[in-house]
């Protein structure tokens, strides 16, 4: 079996756009002022953009070569890259460096396998699949602070939460969940807040698989396995990348769940908590700032991947049109 | 000229944290919302809201000035202070302090000096409150810059029910080896009932403000009055150690993520025969809808090697320097603070609710003795019993009983605070965690010495 989706590689190579138009040079500057007169309304709406995005980094930037500890602002001096030095030799920081890796990667691969068995099983037409779908989406929708304080106090703990609860009634053990498995506590929050996101990203491809296919295979006598091994998995591999990235980026951001059920304690502090520490308790503007431009330097990484599927994505998508 | 830069800097700083983006715009200029209005920012302890209830009713209504009122838990009230009143960024005119902070805030010059307010209010009675609080909002340079709301220091609660079901008797003076052997006693009463309930929760203002009493009367300290960290001290390992084998055998469950608002919740749901905790949480167990309501006993703070081991704090009310409304914010205070919002609480929410523990007027008035008589004379005892310039055995650097008087000790107390809590969760031995914080500690006093 032959895989017989449009391939695009991977390397993202751009196809060749359209020839340049060979037009006489008067027209040309007429073009540009064309351009630019349909450029200039839109400027306020970018200067405004970089003014209340990009300027707060640059100040970000600025501070985070000073020493400042805001109890002491006599003490202010230009510190050149010690910060970013601290920031790559201290135990605290490089732990919740481990921490953020294992709470994202668990996070974001456990909600897309999870949110790859519900698409499918969605995919299939029953009665009252629109309310199912709805109610599998319901937590994404919850505010995170909303579902870590849900998490923490209704469902873990060990006094008065349901998962004891259920568990005394049945005669069983009582764990103390978020001191017996704080980090797997913490994930199983964000696991169940970023399954129904993985599942509208992948029912999305999955609804977008040419049909005439899967019936050509199942003509040629392919069983359901074969079906997705061989064309539905090939197909959704863009979209599985897709929840990937967008996930991650999202996931390494995360500070309502540790925030509320742990306070980073035991070893739960991942990077955003770290960087709160540092800013609000210890007043280490500098530092807490050198780590912020870390996080961002490791997000834009990521993000340019994320990116680079998206467009492929589109590519794709207009290829088959 | 780096000072410039950052000065340039400072506002995008400002606007960079989220709370500042939230309200940015009732922070900055406050001319649309009129002179009448004053912004304050507190903690959200019981006390505190109730005040929030009564203001509208009475002090705007009185005064003509709106009070518009930010409340968070403790932790991070402290953390928004401290940025706010740093970068003099004028979102709160008003916020609770505590004696912690009124020494290096006041040196830092972001605080507004009360003494002309407070000579010139006859109504307000300067003389009146208590002396030790008086001192400990007194900074440096012998000029008052904040006005107790509440005062609290830490004493033993404890079910009287359920001690006499087991026909045990609380002594008037305990030992901490004799809580521990009362907790084994009563732990499992009831149905579902443990011993003790003591903070375990990070952070210095939670687990470690306990633990560094039960330190300070096993003989150990933080720092020796020349800046030598003592957390490997033989006094500090065994007083930790004592204090996380008993939490951890007759304690509350999830004890790692337990703090004051956890263990109220126990004590008052019966699922905690003793708490040691801050006096303040008597008025809550107290109150009228409170189902442990007249059922505890109280007495002073356990000790083993010194007369006393109680803490000292008040949350009281701050000015910042920049405010532009000094003279309604002052006016706030003198109403927060007086004999007769004392008395008002006392009508509208009943006589447990005072916010007492810093006036000797409190004392004094029948009403608040009939009601809050069970635990009001062991909060005066362990008010006046505090000695916050020599809480141990031996001198100390800075004053201060349950912390360290040092910007640095919020992030170091709340490091320390996270090993220990990781030994109470049974993930390190406290020999390790203590271990780890000794490192912390020694690298602090080096910047004193």
């Amino acid at each position: 079996m032959s895989n017989p989706t449009t391939a695009v590689s991977v390397s993202g190579e751009r196809p060749p756009t359209a020839a340049p138009a060979s037009a006489p040079r008067p027209v040309a500057r007429r073009n540009r002022a064309r351009e630019w007169a349909t450029r200039a309304p839109l400027l306020p709406a970018l200067i405004f953009l970089i003014v209340v995005t990009q300027l707060p980094f640059v100040a970000t930037l600025v501070i985070s070569l000073f020493d400042w500890n805001s109890f002491r602002p006599d003490r202010r001096a230009f510190a050149g890259l010690d910060n970013y030095k601290t920031v790559l030799s201290d135990d605290a920081l490089r732990e919740s460096i481990v921490t953020t890796v294992l709470l994202t990667a668990s996070v974001v691969i456990v909600s897309v396998v999870l949110g790859l068995l519900l698409a499918l099983l969605l995919d299939r037409k029953f009665r009252g699949r629109g309310l199912v779908r709805t109610m599998l989406i319901a937590p994404f929708l919850l505010v995170p602070v909303a579902s870590a304080l849900l998490w923490k106090h209704a469902l873990y703990n060990p006094e008065y939460g349901l998962f004891n609860g259920v568990l005394n009634w049945l005669g069983g053990p009582q764990p103390e969940w978020l001191t017996d498995t704080p980090l797997i506590a913490v994930e199983a929050s964000l696991i169940w807040q970023w399954t129904p996101f993985m599942m509208l990203i992948l029912l999305a491809g999955l609804q977008s698989r040419p049909l005439d296919m899967i019936e050509a295979a199942r003509l040629d006598g392919a069983g359901n396995w074969q079906i997705f091994r061989f064309l539905t998995l090939p197909h959704l591999r863009r979209y599985l990348e897709l929840g990937t990235l967008l996930g991650s980026i999202y996931i390494v951001q995360n500070f309502d769940a540790v925030f509320t059920m742990t306070r980073g304690g035991l070893d739960t502090a991942n990077l955003p908590y770290t960087i709160y520490e540092t800013f609000y308790n210890a007043h280490e503007y500098g530092l807490a700032s050198a780590a912020g431009v870390v996080v961002v330097i490791g997000t834009i990484i990521i993000a340019t991947f994320a990116l680079r599927v998206v467009s492929s994505l589109f590519r794709e998508e207009a290829s088959r049109a | 000229m780096p000072v410039l830069t950052l000065r340039a800097a400072r506002i995008p700083v400002v606007a960079l944290t989220a709370g500042a983006l939230l309200t940015g715009c009732a922070g900055m200029g406050g001319g649309s919302s009129g002179d009448k209005t004053i912004r304050v920012l507190m903690v959200n302890n019981p006390q505190m809201v109730d005040l929030q209830k009564l203001t509208k009713k009475y002090f705007t209504k009185e005064t003509g000035i709106t009070v518009n009122f930010t409340m968070m838990p403790e932790n991070e009230v402290r953390d928004k202070i401290s940025q706010d009143f740093a970068n003099q960024a004028r979102q709160y005119d008003v916020a609770t302090i505590s004696n912690f902070e009124v020494p290096f805030y006041a040196k830092n010059g972001w605080l507004m000096p009360l003494d002309g307010y407070a000579a010139k209010d006859k109504a307000f009675d300067q003389k009146d409150v208590l002396p030790s609080m008086r001192q400990s909002l007194t900074a440096e340079d012998g000029k008052l810059y904040a006005e107790p709301f509440y005062g609290e220091s830490s004493f033993l609660m404890y079910r009287k029910d359920v001690l006499a079901e087991k026909h045990l008797k609380m002594p008037e003076r305990p030992t901490w080896q004799q809580v521990a052997d009362i907790a084994s006693k009563v732990d499992g009463a009831r149905k579902g009932m443990n011993g003790i309930c003591l903070r375990g929760l990070p952070g210095w203002g939670e687990l470690m403000a306990p633990l560094t009493t039960v330190v300070n009367t096993f003989g150990g300290t933080w720092f020796t009055k020349d800046w030598k960290a003592q957390l490997d001290s033989p006094e500090f390992i065994k007083a930790t150690k004592f204090y996380v084998d008993l939490v951890r055998k007759h304690g509350e469950a999830g004890a790692a993520q337990s703090g004051f608002a956890e263990c109220l919740n126990n004590l008052t749901q019966g699922k905690s025969a003793m708490w040691y905790d801050a006096t303040s949480a008597a008025g809550s167990l107290e109150a009228a809808k409170s189902p442990v309501k007249g059922k505890i006993g109280y007495v002073q703070a356990p000790v083993e090697k010194t007369d006393s081991s109680g803490w000292l704090y008040t949350w009281a009310w701050g000015v910042q320097k920049a405010t532009r409304h000094p003279d309604n914010a002052w006016k706030f205070i003198s109403w927060a603070s007086s004999k007769k919002y004392e008395e008002l609480v006392g009508k509208s929410f009943g006589y447990a609710n005072v916010p007492a523990g810093k006036r000797s007027s409190t004392y004094s008035n029948p009403d608040y003795r009939d009601t809050a008589g069970s635990f009001s004379e062991e909060t005066r005892k362990a008010i006046l019993a505090a000695k916050p310039r020599d809480p141990g055995v031996q001198p100390r650097p800075t004053i201060g009983i349950q912390f360290v008087d040092i910007p640095e000790f919020a992030d170091l107390g709340t490091k320390v605070a996270q090993e220990i809590s990781a030994a109470i969760a049974g993930k390190q031995s406290v020999e390790s965690a203590l271990k780890k914080s000794q490192q912390l500690a020694e690298k602090v006093g080096e910047e004193y010495r």
